[in-house]
């Protein structure tokens, strides 16, 4: 048996005009019935194998398609529906547009076209289909290597509000391995005794109000 | 004993595959009522395959525990309930593996898990009263709560108390999750929660949830069934026909109403409940 005979998949609008969005969801109708193939059509990251992105990608969207290629877990296939999020078509050098899904995340799939072709876009998704069987194949070696096992209720529960900096949260697209690595610092630093540089300048700060407080109530 | 036995492991070993089977009739069913070809009868069992061989992430550890606890109870649930148990232990232990799920849900502490939860709750608390009137029905109409008792009768139940077997079939639709009631996870279309009770359930996790459920629909059918068996062998025949004709009812239901409101489920479910099972109570303890 194989996982390609039930890849369930994530859609996502990256700036487009809504062109290949309308085929994306024509497919799923009777007439091209794509779940023949046993493809659904799911809401959730977390549940979907295969990531269709249609659009140029620009810079408010950028960080939604990493976001949610991060959260897919692996393994996982990303396809670039239509021309503008293949290299970002006649929106190319609008100057919000990035061009293209392969700015953000890796595209394993290109399916041109304008817009795309429900047929196009299903052969697509079958030659995703043997990439995910590839990759899935990579992610059980890694897994035999103890690889996968990170704990991520660990990285929630020690994470603090310094630890959270919104401009370099979405620099890179995390891989299994990068995440990995990140928690595992993370851990180690949290399992040393906390130093207290901070400390003296704290101790500076903190009497300046209660100072206030007093002489309000006197 | 022995024949306990038996009947217990047949079910361990034959309810995952008969609810797959089941859930892939649905699928294929459902997919013939909207004109399409729809996807293969086995599809169920490669999609708990295929989230087998995926990477299973963990939002909070606890969630494994919850998940594994779910199928725990509701193969215990079946197993007291195909071993011929206590009606009543059937049921409290149904709503226990009922609250694991819910459990789950909320410990992800994601806002689509948390409405999804708050949302099967508000779901168990409209099919529970049916439930607990269904379990008094059979003691009313078989005088036992042992389902070994109860299957042993002169005549089926669904004589004496077709009430209840009309507010059960009522509540089955909110039990399945099915359409005009599928407020707290949607099998098909995406919709305002994304998937509701398992948005933050990946991999294996999620292959354990929908083998969970696949061990409760068997265990739903099976108190369906209960309605019309008696001590004649042909009343199995005339129970599985019967489960099937009810089944596929669900379906066409599922497909031809759209998604209600809470009030208006909770509202309808309790009316039903109401006029339905409790009629058919009062009239049953006037005769007795």
């Amino acid at each position: 048996m194989k996982i390609s005979k039930s890849p369930w998949v994530l859609h996502y609008d990256g700036s487009s005009c809504n062109g290949c969005d309308i085929e994306v969801l024509a497919t799923m109708t009777p007439l091209y019935d794509v779940e023949r193939f046993g493809i659904i059509n799911t809401g959730n990251p977390k549940h979907a194998d295969i990531l269709l992105l249609t659009g140029g990608i620009n810079a408010q969207t950028a960080p939604v398609v990493r976001q949610l290629y991060n959260q897919m877990p692996d393994p996982k296939v990303v396809i670039a529906c239509g021309i503008c999020s293949c290299d970002g078509g006649i929106f190319k050098d609008c100057y919000n547009i990035l061009g293209g899904s392969d700015k953000v995340v890796p595209v394993d799939v290109y399916v041109p076209g304008c817009a795309v072709r429900p047929e196009a876009l299903i052969d697509g998704v079958v030659k995703a289909l043997a990439i995910l069987e590839e990759k899935r194949v990579k992610v059980k070696e890694s897994m035999k290597q103890g690889y996968c096992t990170v704990d991520y209720s660990k990285i929630a529960v020690r994470m603090k509000a310094e630890d959270y900096d919104p401009t370099t949260q979405y620099d890179a697209v995390l891989t299994e391995e990068a995440l990995r690595e990140q928690a595992e610092v993370k851990i180690a630093q949290t399992n040393k005794p906390a130093p207290k540089p901070a400390a003296p300048a704290a101790a500076n700060a903190q009497p300046a109000a209660p100072k206030k407080d007093e002489g309000g109530n006197a | 004993m022995a024949m306990t036995f038996c009947k217990v492991l047949l079910y361990i070993l034959l309810a995952p595959i008969l609810g797959g089977l089941m859930e892939g009739i649905d699928r294929v069913v459902s997919a013939r009522m909207q004109g399409r070809q729809g996807p293969p009868l086995m599809q169920p069992f490669y999609d708990v395959y295929k989230l087998l061989a995926k990477q299973t992430t963990v939002v909070n550890s606890i969630q494994i525990l919850f998940v594994i606890a779910y199928l725990i109870f509701t193969v215990f649930t079946g197993a007291l309930f195909f071993g011929g148990g206590d009606m009543l232990l059937v049921f409290f232990a149904l709503s226990m593996s009922e609250v694991m799920m819910v459990l789950a849900a909320y410990s992800t502490n994601g806002p689509y898990s948390a409405l999804g939860a708050n949302r099967e709750l508000l779901q168990m608390m409209c099919y529970e009263p049916m439930i607990l009137l269904v379990a008094i029905g059979f003691y009313e109409a078989g005088g036992s709560f042992m389902v070994n008792d109860l299957v042993n009768v002169e005549s089926p139940a669904v004589f004496k108390i077709p009430g209840m077997l009309i507010g059960f079939l009522f509540i089955l639709t909110i039990k399945f999750r099915k359409s005009p009631f599928d407020m707290s996870t949607s099998h098909h279309a995406h919709q305002e929660m994304v998937k509701g009770l398992t948005s933050d359930i990946s991999g294996s996790n999620l292959a354990l949830y929908e083998i969970a459920e696949w061990y409760d629909e068997v265990l739903m059918m099976g108190i369906v069934a209960m309605f019309f068996i008696t001590k004649n062998p042909i009343s199995i025949v005339v129970a599985i026909v019967c489960c099937i004709i009810f089944y596929l009812m669900e379906t066409l239901i599922d497909n031809i109403f759209p998604r209600v409101k809470y009030i208006v489920m909770l509202v309808s479910s309790w009316v039903v409940i109401l006029v339905t099972a409790g009629t058919n109570l009062l009239i049953l303890s006037v005769i007795n």
